[in-house]
């Protein structure tokens, strides 16, 4: 699991990762660590919107839709 | 938390929230969980009231209180809006947190979704350290029991050391129990203990420096572990609640400020500061991990592949927009055609008695002018409003409410996200949308789900280019007037539905074009962190669904409407039958409009019927006729082929049909929604915006449709 790590948004639909690190500040990296989204955090990609942004994933059981601008600052291996 | 019996009466946390108590035995508890977890319904359930329900996160919009009995015990519970953390990040966040930390609720229940409980326990966890008299009801549990999940509640109430019930709210299962477990806890006759989170040593150190200090100052008024923790944090939002409520300025107390100081430095020894929060969360996140993993177990992993096989058709990328189109299309064309029969058969049974009354009227030798006000004016103007509002609104709001129980209108803003963050908004206003098609009014009040304010703003200056209920209908007889056809059949009605759908998307476009435009200009700004929710599909309850629907909305939507129709027909009669040197001040002020209308390829009467339609836009149509009976005759306003002979014996083409419907589309909001935007941003400035905005954009789609035609000589 030490390989490059990845930008979430990255990961393919239906392709599950670990959360290495969080980039994000402010109040998106709030709303992450309040929705469960710590570093060691599993997540699984579900699906893409239409228009191919954003993205559906699963956290902890649920089901949440982040844009990549987003996503790109979530780093997982 | 020793406030119990000073707390009668005084004004809780939220600034707009007094406890209305029945009698002074009645105890306060509070209702709280994440958005979306059925917190409502387990409060409607207790005390029998109708919080509006649905399945998306952020509908309990602001604290809602509300008595029940429980084993001849009163009880007040107030529903305090869903969120994640008590971290206060944001203004509901901040309101959750001050009720139940300075609202004095004798006892706090917090609702979890069983479906999804690890991620609901931080909520748990965190109230646990605000206070003790806590019952973790854990609801959906019938969901859960569907997708294989299986929840051990004994185990989990020893892990979290307070009384946990099992509950499925909507079928009223388990909230007799839960009610039992939070009385034996303000009764004191069951004590829970519940068992703290452990923080990495560093902050533990810290926290045994502050608080026995915190314990001391606050005279253990409020949880001192929790407070000693937030001010750690510097959390500055509670600084500011301790003074205002506890009357303690901890900024200025200089022992206070010693020790946190002291312990700050402690735990900087380890912990860098920017650090901190994402330490402290972390550690309320592992332990919520660590609880779940030995009381939840999945029997089948893929326990959700029914939704997510749902939503590979419903969002995605080749059937998603498709489908919400044709959903859309759908939804109007069973409003459509299934109003059609009711609708006439209403206004049939309506004009009747308007005959009726003319002959009572007659036999009672009430004076002329007393039956026309009261008849030809009030009544008439009534009896349409609701021949042609009520079948449509039966239809069109259960089969909205059906959808939203389900949980389809979260995937219309993960569908439209990415042209709302093209227009540098937020997609949740796709949400606030939604709403709008009921009541333009509930849309805004719905806008507070979005947490920037630029945004927000965003989100209620357009809004109104959706269009609501009340202007439906008009748009609707429009259509079939003079682009259908009003020969009954499957396909005309489609067409109209097509038509209607059209319309609708035009609405969207502008909603969007203006986002977009207001983003460059006077709210700029890029679009801030967004993280929306797709909560697991839920069957609807399709028998309440209907009941409510049509009780709680369509009632309320057609009372309202009704409300402002009977003064209005009194209002348009006397215009039309007081006169000013040989002709009618009706007429008059339509001569006066008329040039402007015609420049908009309207004419002077429709324009007044919009300006007198400012406190609804139901009225719009009747005014219409009325103004143009004035001058002509109708026997039967039902028959759409004699309303549209009516309406080309006063100048109608196309092309004022379409302009009509265009402007209905896009013109000022009803004088609930300025309220209502005036309330929301508290700002007059903003409140004329909204009703500029609309209004040129109307005048100039108007302006520029009726120019083309005229030029291309089309009419």
């Amino acid at each position: 699991m030490n390989a490059t790590p990845l930008t979430l948004d990255s990961l393919p639909e239906g392709r599950k990762a670990r959360v290495r690190e969080l980039l994000s500040t402010g109040s998106m990296r709030r709303r992450l660590l309040d929705i469960g989204l710590i570093e060691g955090t599993n997540i699984e990609c579900l699906q893409r919107s239409p228009a191919g942004d954003p993205v559906a994933y699963l956290i902890r059981g649920a089901v949440i839709a982040l844009r990549s601008e987003d996503s790109s600052r979530i780093l997982v291996d | 938390m020793g406030l119990t019996a000073t707390s009668t009466g005084r004004r809780a946390a939220d600034s707009g929230l007094v406890i209305q108590r029945e009698s002074p035995d009645d105890r306060v508890i509070a209702l709280a969980g994440n958005p979306n977890v059925g917190k409502s319904t387990v409060f409607n359930a207790l005390t029998g009231l109708n919080q509006h329900t649905g399945n998306w996160p952020g509908k309990t919009v602001s604290n809602a209180q509300g008595r029940c009995v429980h084993k001849e015990r009163g009880y007040i519970l107030v529903d305090i809006p869903g969120t994640y953390s008590l971290l206060a990040h944001s203004a509901e966040e901040e309101v959750a947190r001050d009720f139940l930390c300075f609202g004095g609720p004798d006892a706090v229940i917090v609702v979890c979704d069983a479906t999804c409980l690890e991620r609901n326990l931080n909520l748990v966890l965190q109230t646990l350290e605000i206070t003790s008299r806590v019952v973790v009801c854990v609801n959906l549990m019938d969901e859960a029991e569907k997708k294989h999940i299986r929840l051990d509640l004994k185990r989990l109430e020893r892990h979290l050391g307070v009384p946990v019930v099992g509950a499925s709210a909507r079928s009223s299962r388990g909230l007799s129990d839960m009610m039992d477990r939070a009385a034996a806890l303000i009764a004191e006759e069951e004590v829970s203990s519940p068992a703290a989170v452990r923080y990495a040593p560093p902050i533990e150190e810290a926290l045994a420096l502050l608080e026995p200090v915190v314990r001391e100052r606050t005279g253990g008024r409020i949880n001192a572990r929790w407070a000693a923790l937030r001010l750690l944090d510097a959390d500055d939002s509670l600084i500011a609640s301790l003074s205002r409520f506890l009357g303690f300025d901890a900024a200025a107390d200089s022992t206070l400020r010693a020790a946190v100081e002291q312990a700050r430095e402690r735990v900087a020894r380890e912990i860098p500061p920017g650090e901190l929060t994402d330490a402290i969360v972390s550690g309320v996140v592992r332990r919520a991990e660590e609880i779940c993993l030995d009381s939840v177990f999945t029997d089948d992993i893929r326990y959700s592949l029914r939704d997510r096989k749902i939503d590979h058709v419903l969002t995605s990328k080749r059937t998603g927009i498709p489908l919400m189109l044709l959903l859309l299309a759908g939804i109007l064309w069973l409003t459509i055609t299934g109003a059609n029969y009711p609708s006439q058969l209403l206004s049939g049974l309506l004009f009747r008695v308007q005959d009726g009354l003319t002959a009572l009227f007659h036999w009672l030798g009430a004076p002329e002018w007393l039956h026309g006000a009261l008849v030809l004016g009030v009544y008439r103007v009534l009896a349409w409003v609701v021949s042609v509002m009520l079948p449509p609104m039966a239809i069109f709001f259960p089969l909205f409410t059906l959808l939203e129980d389900l949980g389809y209108l979260p995937r219309v803003a993960f569908n439209l996200d990415r042209y709302f963050q093209r227009a540098r908004a937020c997609g949740k206003q796709a949400l606030t949308m939604c709403m709008g098609f009921g009541c333009n009014a509930a849309g805004i009040v719905g806008c507070r789900i979005i947490d920037s304010p630029r945004e927000r703003l965003i989100a209620i200056l357009t809004n109104s280019f959706v269009p609501c209920n009340g202007r439906f209908p008009a748009m609707i007889a429009i259509i079939t007037m003079f682009f259908v056809g009003t020969q009954p059949g499957l396909l005309p009605s489609a067409a109209s539905a097509l038509l209607l759908t059209g319309i609708i998307l035009l609405g969207i476009l502008a909603t969007l074009l203006v986002s977009r435009l207001l983003s460059g200009t006077l709210l700029k700004g890029v679009p801030s962190s967004f993280t929306l929710e797709l909560p697991p599909y839920r069957r609807p309850q399709i028998g309440r669904v209907i009941v409510r629907s049509i009780l709680d909305r369509t009632l309320f939507v057609l009372g309202r409407a009704a409300a402002v129709a009977a003064p209005a027909g009194l209002i348009i009669w006397i215009m039309a039958n007081i006169t000013v040197g040989g002709s009618s001040l009706l007429s008059l002020c339509a001569g006066f409009l008329d040039p402007f209308g015609r420049l908009l390829g309207m004419d002077g009467v429709i324009l007044m019927a919009f300006i007198l339609g400012f406190p609804a836009n139901e009225i719009v149509i009747p005014i219409i006729i009325m103004a143009y009976m004035a001058t002509g005759t109708i026997t039967d306003m039902s028959n759409l082929n004699e309303l549209r002979s009516l309406l080309e014996a006063n100048g109608w083409t196309w092309l004022t049909a379409a302009c009509t419907m265009l402007f209905s589309l896009l013109h000022w909001p009803c004088s609930t929604t300025c309220l209502t935007i005036h309330k929301e941003t508290g700002s007059v400035k903003w409140t004329a915006l909204s009703f500029l905005l609309p209004t040129a954009a109307g005048m100039a789609c108007c302006l520029l449709l009726a120019s083309a035609a005229r030029l291309l000589g089309l009419v």
